[in-house]
């Protein structure tokens, strides 16, 4: 069986230590991805994102995902952490990690988890910019759902 | 059925959440969004582009054309943006 854990909170991801404990639970993996988004400033436009997020339906959306995941590329591990709340530029998002045999599956069962995540994942972001002018809503893009789609 | 709302559909609707009575003849996901358009101008002013509005039912992604039948909870979007 797969170790599949996913956490949804406001609090920063320490990269180290989630490599580190997926490593751990994972014996007999030979590869481990990690994929981490993070917060850009877009070019000194932005001062925050403010993610919003549905408390419940998101776990449960992630755990959709990462067991998918888990069982197309008969992974060892999987881990997910999506952060909301007010996140600034150089701030963590989100991270994917995977843990597999091969190196392969590990690296595309990530990718997969990122395009779900995009269009899949009930989050939102608002972007809150630098001059403190009122944010727009980012709007979902057709690349995202064309991503998601390929899979 | 409870009703919840998200991003710019809450924005618009001006509240996060609510108890509604749904009309016996509402029995789909897409139904109810064009029933909650007629309660008012906010409700028309967030759901008239109907396209752009999902729809979960109990935490589950559904089509527009999914019945209601037994969910307790529905929740009205705009795509998603995560990651």
């Amino acid at each position: 069986m797969a170790s599949v854990s996913v956490d949804v909170r406001t609090t920063d991801i320490d990269l180290g230590a989630e490599a580190e404990a997926l490593r751990a639970a994972t014996p007999g993996a030979g590869a481990l991805v990690t994929f981490t988004g993070i917060c850009r400033d877009e070019d000194g436009r932005l001062a925050a994102l403010e993610l919003e997020h549905y408390a419940g339906m998101a776990e449960a959306e992630l755990t959709r995902i990462a067991t998918r995941a888990a069982d197309r590329w008969g992974l060892a591990g999987v881990r997910i952490v999506h952060r909301y709340g007010v996140l600034r530029p150089g701030d963590t998002i989100v991270l994917a990690a995977t843990a597999s045999r091969h190196r392969q599956a590990a690296l595309e069962a990530a990718s997969f988890m990122m395009d779900y995540l995009k269009t899949q994942a009930p989050f939102w972001k608002k972007e809150h910019p630098a001059d403190g002018r009122e944010g727009d809503w980012v709007a979902a893009r057709e690349s995202d759902d064309e991503a998601a789609a390929k899979w | 059925m409870k009703i919840v709302y998200f991003s710019w559909v809450r924005e618009r609707i001006g509240r996060e959440e609510e108890q509604v009575d749904v009309p016996a003849e509402v029995t789909t996901a897409g139904e109810l969004i064009a029933w909650l358009a007629t309660r008012g101008p906010e409700y028309r002013h967030a759901l008239e582009h109907a396209t752009s509005v999902r729809v979960a039912l109990d935490h589950t992604h559904v089509r527009p054309d999914a019945p209601l039948k037994g969910a307790s909870e529905a929740a009205l979007f705009p795509p998603m943006t995560g990651g």
